[in-house]
């Protein structure tokens, strides 16, 4: 009997005091396709960056064909015939194919270093010969489909005798017609005796192609099998099927009838289509989605980062249309974007600097008002932070950058509740924090309910939602697919919903 | 081993404090002072304080550019074109010989000098204009920027090119002369001991110092230039906070040109031509990041104060045009990584910048 392309003993990673994986013993046979299932921070992506040498982990060993793998880096697994293509593909669309198959070594006739060309090109002619993509080696990469793009790079995982190959999210950008194509090769790869790794969230297709099964879910390996033994159904409560601790602090607010936004029609023709919906006063409205089903457009389009085609958008009985963030925040909305780093903060600035930021006029007591009142922001800012417990040494002295994650989003929550938002807007708001942090989150925003505002809370952790929202929405492919009132939560049926636009999508032809 | 990285800190922390350039230059100026007496004569002070002044306006104007993460390499071209436009306006005579195939002769142009000649409001009414050339010209730079999103690079190199062109196609290359008098005091004349260019300068820097720090406005250039995602999901209009920039830094030019003009006692199509590198290169030695987001007046001040004194004392010694100018592509050179270094040790977490 051949030994296991890839085993896994006992492997742990911990970032930051939070477990990612916890002690994962897997093998995973040669010559077969591996589904590997979870939610977004079950531990599947850190699983594939310990095998592909991105991340070390803090316990355990893990073998490459019977031989150990240790990787210090990127490089090595390569060397050990792993190869990781990534969901954001590697490749550089003003090089060729032919350069960026070889990027990292070209072929060379001397120790001079003149490159051999001829022979790159014969051995491109080859790998794409075998990926099935016909056409020259010279064509430029931004000229090719997404489709085309993945092929390259499965190419050049084969032109480096790969062994192992690893597909994050692989179909997520491709149309029905592509998805068959790149399965017909997976299976031809897996005949020429190739171990493929399938990460996706879509389960009919894992299902579909895999020949065995991984779940995992908070770092913990569920269930794994042959996939005869599983069903759409069996994975998503493999997935979610959780024992609920006290994680989630208990509801204190009630919506009342008073509408604070409304949005009826809201259009951006290929990111959103005719999103309707009411938020109240009181209320914790979740949005539910997975990656790329168009939640953080929307809420950039309500908030006016974005314009929208179509649709009408009130906030507070004042129409909003074509409007800037600036008068989104006059009317009383606050967005805690996504991504603090990028969008939320700046990192160089201090603490005060970034409580103000949004509410320099307000704190001066005027909209018009162009000067800036030092004291008031002063005062404010400090009593901001001690009602979000908020952790610094020093608001004037001390950057963003030097805060832990948790303590960031608390500025960020911080720097919108200066502008005195009735309506709030929280994108992954718990995002990359710890547990501690997350509680303390959540209570915030009870607490902001409990005073009269409306919150939208967009989150992929599906849990998360039903523990802290009145309603949920569930959005996929830029349409909103469910609305669940409390008493009507469902994690499963809230996650076929989710997953209904992805089948919907898969329709010949659409993109 | 933990003890000299304490050390080194302490060091690092010392070269990156506010006044460091400020000490640097005193210490710097007391050494040539040994070795070149007449460094502080009073003939070579005056010239200190007449070099300095105009720079001042200047690199203040740029340093609001650079706050925003942009860069202005059009300013001399700006004080070129303005200076020309202005005397053209208040000339009192113009040598047919040197301007009889201008294309303006005959338009506003003649023996008897330019547009207003003679006229009591020739000068009020020509430095306006010369302000609002400036500020027109920023205002393309800005458009340009924030609203075509092109790089400001690029742009400001083209407006460089081009007005620094059209300065001398207006004059034929020639020096406008005979300015009026009460024009020329504005760059050679003193309010009691108080030189009028460091009247300018500092009402300037004191409008400068208020915007910064007193107004929104100023915390809004500071956001835009540190991070402008940030900045515009906070609500700050930030295409506008750009072109007030450029504007801005405009307007100082063409402000710079006034008093250069006045101490030339002429208009002069090539004004400005050499002094790209002061201006950059003094902002950059004061501290202000080329990244954008960070930079006080102060800062450019001490840069100021420094490139002044270092051009001075070059000038002074044995040294021929080449070599000085080597000497000062280094010490930029070597400002510039400084920058690059406090940047890396502040993105490491060790020095917080104060904004």
């Amino acid at each position: 009997m051949p030994s296991d392309a890839i085993q896994f003993e006992n492997v742990s990673k911990e970032f930051f005091g939070i477990r990612a994986l916890s002690g994962i013993t897997l093998s995973m046979p040669p010559a077969q396709i591996i589904g590997i299932v979870g939610e977004n921070g079950a531990g599947k992506s850190t699983l594939m960056n310990i095998l592909g040498g991105i991340v070390t982990p803090d316990t355990g060993s893990m073998t490459c064909q019977g031989q150990p793998h240790k990787p210090a880096g990127p490089a090595d697994a390569t060397r050990a015939g792993i190869a990781f293509i990534h969901q954001e593909l590697n490749l550089f669309g003003n090089l060729s194919i032919v350069d960026n198959l070889f990027i990292d070594g070209f072929p060379k006739i001397d120790r001079l270093g003149l490159l051999d060309k001829r022979k790159a090109n014969q051995s491109a002619h080859q790998a794409l010969q075998t990926v099935g993509l016909h056409c020259p080696v010279h064509t430029l990469v931004e000229n090719l489909t997404p489709c085309e793009q993945q092929l390259v790079e499965i190419a050049r995982a084969v032109g480096r005798n790969a062994r192992l190959i690893i597909l994050d999210e692989p179909t997520s950008s491709l149309t029905q017609n592509e998805r068959d194509r790149l399965f017909s090769l997976m299976n031809t790869l897996r005949n020429a005796g190739c171990t493929l790794v399938f990460i996706s969230h879509n389960l009919d297709e894992v299902l579909r192609m895999s020949d065995r099964i991984v779940v995992l879910r908070d770092g913990c390996l569920v269930s794994t099998g042959s996939k005869t033994e599983y069903t759409v159904e069996r994975m998503i409560i493999d997935m979610v099927g959780r024992q609920i601790k006290n994680l989630y602090p208990p509801k204190t607010s009630v919506p009342s009838e008073t509408i604070l936004l409304e949005v009826s029609g809201v259009t951006r023709p290929g990111i959103i289509e005719d999103i309707s919906f009411a938020l109240h006063k009181g209320e914790i409205l979740g949005l539910f989605g997975l990656m790329g089903s168009g939640r953080t457009e929307l809420a950039r389009i309500l908030f006016g980062l974005d314009p929208c085609t179509a649709g009408e958008i009130v906030a507070i009985n004042r129409p909003l249309r074509r409007h800037k963030p600036a008068e989104s925040i006059h009317s009383g909305l606050a967005f805690v974007t996504e991504n603090r780093r990028d969008e939320g903060l700046l990192m160089e600035a201090s603490i005060e600097f970034n409580i103000a930021l949004a509410a320099l006029r307000q704190t001066a007591g005027s909209r018009s008002s162009i000067w800036v009142d030092h004291k008031a922001i002063r005062d404010k800012s400090l009593r901001v932070a001690r009602d979000l417990r908020l952790q610094a040494a020093d608001h004037k002295r001390q950057s963003a950058r030097n805060l832990s994650g948790g303590n960031q989003q608390k500025l960020v929550i911080a720097k919108w509740l200066l502008t005195n938002p009735q309506i709030l807007i929280l994108d992954e708001p718990t995002r990359g924090i710890d547990v501690g942090a997350k509680y303390e989150i959540y209570t915030i925003m009870n607490n902001l309910a409990a005073g009269g505002a409306g919150i939208l809370c967009i989150s992929s952790e599906l849990e998360e939602l039903t523990a802290t929202c009145d309603r949920i929405l569930v959005m996929s492919n830029g349409r909103i697919h469910g609305d669940f009132a409390r008493s009507e939560f469902n994690e499963k049926n809230m996650l076929h919903a989710a997953f209904k636009g992805l089948r919907t999508a898969a329709e010949p032809g659409d993109r | 081993m933990s003890g000299l990285r304490t050390r080194c800190t302490t060091l690092l922390a010392w070269l990156v404090a506010d006044h460091f350039i400020l000490v640097l230059t005193a210490v710097y100026f007391l050494v040539m002072w040994l070795i070149y007496p007449h460094m502080a004569g009073r003939r070579n002070l005056a010239n200190l304080s007449s070099n300095m002044w105009p720079l001042m306006i200047l690199v203040t104007g740029q340093m609001f550019v650079l706050l925003v993460g942009g860069i202005d390499l059009s300013q001399t071209s700006v004080m070129a074109v303005t200076s020309v436009i202005g005397s053209m306006i208040m000339t009192s005579r113009l040598d047919p010989a040197k301007f009889e195939h201008n294309p303006l002769w005959g338009v506003i142009l003649s023996e008897n000098g330019g547009l207003l000649a003679g006229h009591a409001m020739a000068v009020p009414a020509a430095v306006v204009l010369m302000l609002a050339v400036g500020a027109g010209i920023g205002l393309i730079n800005g458009l340009a920027t924030a609203k075509l999103r092109m790089p400001p690079f690029m742009v400001t190199l083209v407006t460089m090119s081009f007005f620094s062109g059209f300065a001398i196609y207006l004059t034929q290359s020639e020096n406008i002369m005979h300015l009026p008098d009460s024009f020329i005091r504005i760059g050679k004349g003193s309010l009691g001991p108080v030189p009028y260019a460091m009247v300018l300068a500092l009402l300037i820097s004191l409008a400068a110092w208020i915007i910064l720090n007193r107004l929104v406005l100023g915390r809004w250039l500071y956001a835009v230039g540190m991070n402008l995602k940030t900045a515009a999901v906070s609500g700050v209009p930030c295409a506008g906070v750009i072109v007030f920039a450029y504007v801005f830094s405009g307007f100082c030019a063409a402000a710079g040109a006034i008093l250069y003009s006045a101490r030339l006692e002429a208009g002069r199509p090539t004004l400005g031509q050499n002094l790209l590198l002061d201006i950059i290169g003094s902002a950059v030695i004061g501290g202000i990041s080329l990244f954008g987001g960070k930079g006080k007046l102060r800062w450019a001040f001490y840069g100021v104060v420094f490139f002044v004194v270092l051009d001075n004392s070059l000038n002074t010694m044995p040294l021929n045009y080449y070599a000085v100018d080597i000497i000062k592509g280094a010490v930029i050179l070597m400002a510039a990584v400084l920058d690059v270094v406090r940047n890396r040790l502040n993105q490491t977490g060790q020095i917080s910048v104060g904004t």
